[in-house]
């Protein structure tokens, strides 16, 4: 292969770095492969293939009796609510963390460039929290909450709320300044405040993507919620648990069952919001 | 006087140049209150720099700048954003979201006004529709007054960002090409309502314009800029057909259409 760029009379400044940052990024991966022990073939060892044939034949047919899904229906519902309280307290957390992170919406930045000093600072402070209150996952907050408030959906409810407020704000404040600017730095220009240039300005721009942004974290919440119901934070998860330690495999996929609607649900929400708003 | 500017130089670090662009020199420029001064020259000349400094969108890297006979560089930060709710600048493309409703757009000039209460109250129910569509009616696009803004077609979008400068309370009209987008008899009629509501409320009117036979036949002033100069600076009596075909010199060579000027000027407009 020949790299006819000497010969082009207009040749691309800047396809070498984009071919060296994409041979860089393979070099890396490879060592991170072999670190996490990464060996698919253990899959089809005949001793794993007989455990896992085990275990998934009792997954058939899912348990259905009545009492059975009354009982997941209630810790289903159990869980949609620690999700949705966990995400709207999240959010409450996170709208003012945002309006503070945002760049776009700094009047000393449309007018030199650069940000004043004392505001900075806050914006730098703020993304800090933000990181920090992202960097501990959902479960090491539910294990550390049940631990004070007790079992129970407390602790998931505030164990979201810590973890999502930090990704919604980061993520909202990149969507902001991600998106189109030019209305924004119009209203402020002509003397709105902040948020009055968020409001007219940034967020019709944005709205579908923080709305979608949003769904998602919500189904994200839920599955959250799932996993933390496995140290004791209530809902459909500590269901789960049991049914896992006394080995009933039909109500294990019928609980799985149960996940994958969940799930589906969220997407159609979602698409349905993101469709009105479009 | 509602602006003095005295030795004005503006520069932006041009993408990919290490020498810096200078986009005004040594502007000299006073207008009186109740002025209506056209702001012509070819494209890349600086009449975007020069409106946006007289906003205050940006600071001036030399020179003295006086707006209602204060430097706004010396202001408290909080009493400048407050000069910028006397001055209303119109860019070039109207700063519209796509996604927004006209009534919306069009009452956002009221945002210096409102109180956060009353900005997010108008986001649920459009708190004086009325006045948005009386301000709509004047450029033609009143049943547009429910539509979305993406619904709207290039010039329709430019009407509703001036009809946003008529609900503005502001007493000085920086506006951009205004007319860009439209045709030559819907220019002359927004150029008309442009300029009544100026005399309306005694405010002063500086308008940029790429049809140098409007702005000398609808202007008394007439700034002719040229490489970030101004090159003159006379009543239209005065300004002859020799002192046009010197502005726009070489210029029709090198950037033949609109299209290019449109781009250069958006490209300006990023940078700030």
């Amino acid at each position: 292969m020949t790299f006819s760029d000497t010969l082009e009379q207009h040749p691309d400044p800047s396809w070498r770095g984009r071919v060296t940052a994409i041979l860089v990024a393979l070099l890396l991966l490879w060592p991170m492969l072999v670190v996490s022990e990464f060996k698919p073939w253990e899959l089809l060892d005949a001793r794993s293939l007989g455990a896992t044939w085990q275990f998934l034949s009792g997954f058939f047919p899912p348990a259905h009796s009545r009492e059975f899904l009354m009982l997941i229906l209630a810790a289903t519902w159990q869980t949609v609510a620690i999700a949705t309280a966990g995400l709207t307290l999240a959010l409450l957390g996170a709208i003012p963390l945002t309006l503070l992170a945002t760049e776009t919406l700094s009047v000393s930045r449309m007018e030199s460039g650069r940000m004043r000093f004392f505001s900075s600072g806050i914006r730098q402070l703020v993304r800090w929290l933000l990181v920090l209150l992202r960097s501990v996952p959902e479960l090491v907050w539910a294990l550390l909450l049940v631990r004070i408030v007790g079992l129970g959906s407390t602790a998931g409810v505030l164990a979201i709320a810590l973890t999502y407020s930090g990704m919604l704000g980061k993520v909202y404040a990149e969507i902001l300044e991600s998106s189109e600017t030019h209305a924004t730095q119009s209203l402020l220009r002509n003397g709105s405040g902040r948020l009055g240039a968020l409001l007219y300005g940034s967020l019709p721009a944005s709205v579908s993507e923080l709305v979608s942004y949003t769904a998602f974290r919500w189904e994200c919440a839920i599955r959250g919620s799932v996993v933390m119901g496995f140290v004791g934070a209530g809902g459909i998860g500590q269901r789960m648990d049991e049914s896992m330690k006394m080995l009933a495999g039909n109500e294990v996929s019928t609980i799985l069952i149960v996940f994958v609607l969940l799930v589906a649900c969220a997407d159609a929400v979602s698409k349905y919001l993101r469709k009105r708003l479009g | 006087m509602v602006f003095e500017l005295r030795d004005i130089s503006v520069q932006h670090d041009a993408a990919g140049h290490n020498a810096a662009f200078h986009a005004l020199v040594d502007v000299k420029l006073s207008i009186k209150q109740g002025e209506q001064v056209a702001l012509v020259g070819p494209s890349g000349a600086g009449k975007t720099s020069l409106l946006h400094t007289m906003a205050c969108a940006h600071k001036a890297e030399s020179g003295e700048l006086d707006i209602f006979g204060q430097d706004p560089w010396t202001l408290g930060h909080a009493q400048r954003h407050a000069l910028r709710a006397r001055l209303f600048l119109a860019p070039q493309t109207p700063p519209l979201p796509p996604r927004q409703r006209v009534v919306t757009a069009v009452l956002a000039g009221r945002l210096p006004q409102w109180s956060i209460r009353q900005a997010i109250t108008s986001l649920l129910k459009p708190s004086d529709p009325d006045a948005a569509y009386d301000a709509l009616e004047r450029f033609n696009i009143q049943d547009k007054l429910y539509e979305r803004v993406d619904r709207l077609s290039g010039g329709e979008r430019q009407r509703c960002g001036l009809a946003r400068l008529l609900i503005s309370q502001a007493e000085v009209l920086l506006v951009d090409e205004p007319l860009s987008a439209l045709d030559p008899t819907l220019a002359l009629q927004s150029l008309t309502t442009l300029q009544q509501e100026t005399t309306r409320r005694n405010a002063t009117l500086i308008c940029s314009l790429h049809q140098i036979e409007l702005a000398l036949s609808n202007f008394p002033r007439i700034v002719g800029l040229r490489d970030g100069r101004i090159v003159f600076d006379a009543p239209r009596a005065e300004v002859s057909d020799v002192m046009i075909e010197a502005l726009y010199q070489n210029d029709r060579q090198t950037e033949p259409d609109d299209h290019t000027a449109a781009h250069t000027d958006t490209h300006l407009e990023h940078q700030f």
